[in-house]
């Protein structure tokens, strides 16, 4: 037989890929013809969550899951859109932070398995966590598997032996920052981080902010709201007046101070004791978590930073196994125990997350009501809306607050909110959606 | 004695050379020394004062997820050595062809190639990804092998090198004596090029084994991955986990380790490349 060139060509190509199948250990969505198991690729960074796969795997030989570990955060949510661009390469199942879905939505990334779902599902989560889900629509792109409810982590015993009360509103914070650092001029009760724009944007959630609003058929952005000017001019305050550190948390400087003693305090979230035990294993059973400083001590409440649900991508052929596997991760109650146990997480479904948090966790065994008081701050969150360009306005924080601490002026962390929310408003209209001033 | 003087180093030379030398050994030294501290004392103790964890890092690096840091290193051992492998017999081949024949085209063959050496790979990451799309070959290892076989300036190092070290007269010779092309070029040319496919051959092979974009946006499969991609991944696993720094310093350290016994070994044909190139280019 003689070939053509293009027969050979396409001989080659065929031969190559045939190759690629047998070389990769686990492409997406494998074909399931009948009676085969079903494979499906997980794209996630939780640590050690492939082990609590692993129990799923052993239950249901009829569908299999492999966790591929990716990079945390954005670079996943930059891979995965870039291979629903491309049309392959998405995996069948990603782990995704609550600010991150509405720019997957938006992109055509996640599927809409609110035909899938079980009926009573919507339950088992917090109305707020539930709603960032569902972009407050009828669709539902992903379940919940986390929160990040935030509270006030603080040294108990530097505070004992300065002869400080735990502050309860942000003015006492200011007093208890200055008297921290009028003891030691090395030492500060917190800093501003510029490195972490989800942190602030819990404390100005917590302040009663929302970033982004839907009005109509268009998107509203309110990052230059009085709430977050306030939240920013009390920041800008303390760092002026030189009584809060202006460097950014998780360096390895930051992590040094923790563990020596010259930060005594952290506004952080419920998963706090997982870092703190890595990166300040030194000072175990001397720190304790108290709710969040308030504006306005008979309302009390709180912001969330970070938390994440489980998605199915548009890719995934297999979209209804898929949803088994999600639905069962976060809510069958040995499952929300083993992520507990194994990850560490703060899980999002009520029902489970009392038997699987009976415990402190190892780092607060000083403190054995931690969970029970971490669930009566997580109900006073405030309700939250996360846009299609979060990610834009995340840099933008990162660059315009990065002058603002070096700055150390009042007035620019103010300019700085400015600049936040006027380059948030350009992405939004040059990315082509429908924007209202 | 003026002669005697002159040729006595100059100490603001040796100044600089003495910077350039700590500028470049400092961070391996910080990173030897980081590697033997516990988690806790890495950011607590002295910075260049040694522990006694080393073995315990090892041993809990390797012990990752079952060893999957030995799979990464052998990902890593695979793109860099078939890559770079490919890379240099790809480069001989079109070297030799632009240096010793002629043909219409040549002249912008060998312009887009210059143009080629200037443009950056991250660049092409992308592309390259949605071309491979389109083929289904991405999250496999073709994904970073075949980008990896075409380097513009390993062809261009290759077509300098088969200029100076293979005189025509051989070419003609070889020819005379009834030697094919192919003949000519794997029995009589590779032999004479082979410090400079050496050369070709190192430089794109520590470029794969360093290459970090590439492999990040091709693959998916976390058992795919080189040990950059893989290393990066301890660093990130979002803000509510602390960093595994102790695990990606120990893993940096070990990652290195097969690249400086490749140049020591290889050190002899680089000497002589660069002495090559001094007299002929």
């Amino acid at each position: 037989m003689r070939l053509t060139t293009g027969t050979k060509v396409a001989a080659a190509v065929a031969a190559t890929a045939l190759l690629a199948t047998a070389c990769s250990s686990g492409g997406t969505g494998g074909d399931s013809a009948d009676g085969e198991a079903v494979e499906l690729t997980f794209w996630a960074w939780a640590p050690n969550i492939e082990k609590v796969v692993d129990v799923w795997n052993s239950e249901h030989p009829d569908i299999q899951v492999t966790v591929n570990k990716q990079d945390g955060g954005d670079p996943a949510v930059t891979k995965l859109l870039t291979a629903i661009e491309a049309g392959s390469g998405a995996p069948d199942l990603m782990q995704a932070e609550y600010q991150k879905i509405p720019q997957l939505v938006s992109s055509g990334a996640l599927a809409d398995i609110a035909g899938e779902i079980s009926g009573e599902l919507a339950g088992h989560f917090p109305d707020g966590v539930w709603n960032a889900v569902t972009l407050g629509s009828d669709a539902v792109y992903a379940v919940p598997q986390d929160s990040g409810p935030m509270q006030f982590y603080y040294r108990e015993d530097v505070f004992a032996e300065l002869g400080l009360e735990v502050p309860t509103t942000w003015e006492e914070y200011a007093e208890v920052a200055r008297a921290v650092h009028a003891a030691d001029p090395n030492t500060y009760l917190g800093t501003f981080s510029a490195n972490d724009a989800g942190w602030f944007s819990g404390l100005t959630q917590q302040a009663g902010a929302s970033w982004y609003g839907i009005d109509g058929d268009s998107w509203t952005v309110q990052i230059d709201s009085p709430e977050v000017q306030k939240v920013a001019g009390y920041w800008g305050g303390l760092v002026e007046e030189g009584i809060i550190d202006n460097k950014p948390m998780y360096t390895p400087e930051w992590n040094a101070a923790l563990n020596d003693g010259s930060q005594v305090g952290w506004l952080s979230a419920i998963w706090a004791p997982g870092v703190l035990a890595g990166n300040a294993a030194d000072t175990a059973g001397t720190w304790k978590m108290a709710p969040m400083p308030q504006w306005d001590a008979a309302a009390p409440a709180t912001g969330n930073w970070g938390g994440s649900a489980t998605a199915v991508t548009s890719q995934s052929e297999h979209a209804a196994e898929a949803t088994q596997f999600i639905e069962w991760l976060n809510t069958d109650p040995a499952a929300v125990q083993a992520l507990v146990d194994e990850t560490g997480i703060y899980p999002a479904d009520i029902p489970a997350s009392t038997a699987a948090l009976a415990d402190p966790p190892a780092f607060f065994s000083n403190q054995p009501d931690f969970y029970e008081l971490a669930a009566e701050t997580a109900q006073t969150a405030n309700p939250f809306t996360y846009g299609p360009n979060i990610n834009v306005a995340y840099s933008a924080y990162n660059d315009e607050f990065a002058k603002a601490t070096e700055a150390r002026t009042q007035a620019a962390f103010l300019a700085a909110v400015e600049a936040v929310q006027t380059a948030t408003i350009e992405d939004l209209k040059n990315s082509g959606f429908s924007v209202k001033e | 004695m003026s002669v005697r003087a002159s040729t006595r180093p100059s100490i603001i030379a040796t100044a600089i050379l003495v910077l350039g030398a700590l500028y470049c050994l400092l961070p391996v030294a910080w990173v030897v020394v980081a590697s033997t501290k516990s988690a806790g004392e890495l950011f607590s103790t002295l910075t260049f004062l040694p522990s006694t964890h080393l073995l315990d890092n090892i041993a809990e690096l390797v012990a990752y997820r079952d060893g999957l840091f030995w799979r990464w290193m052998a990902n890593t051992a695979l793109y860099a050595g078939v890559g770079g492998a490919l890379s240099a017999i790809v480069s001989a081949m079109a070297g030799y062809a632009l240096a010793k024949y002629q043909f219409a085209g040549k002249a912008a063959v060998f312009n887009v190639l210059l143009a080629g050496v200037l443009v950056p790979g991250v660049v092409l990451a992308i592309p390259q990804y949605l071309m491979l799309a389109q083929v289904e070959l991405t999250n496999t290892y073709w994904a970073v092998l075949l980008p990896s076989i075409i380097s513009p300036y390993g062809i261009y190092l290759a077509r300098i090198y088969a200029a100076a070290a293979v005189p025509d007269e051989v070419v003609e010779a070889a020819r005379t004596d009834g030697a094919g092309e192919l003949r000519t070029f794997a029995q009589v040319a590779v032999p004479m090029m082979l410090p400079g496919l050496v050369t070709v051959f190192l430089f794109q092979f520590v470029a794969i084994w360093n290459n970090f974009m590439l492999p990040y946006i091709m693959l998916g499969d976390d058992r795919l991955f080189p040990i950059t991609v893989g290393l990066s991944g301890l660093l990130n696993q979002g803000a509510s986990q602390p960093a595994m720094y102790t695990l990606v310093i120990t893993g940096a350290l070990l990652s290195v380790i097969p690249l400086v016994a490749l140049f020591l070994l290889l050190q002899r044909f680089w000497q002589v490349d660069l002495a090559a190139g001094a007299v002929k280019a």
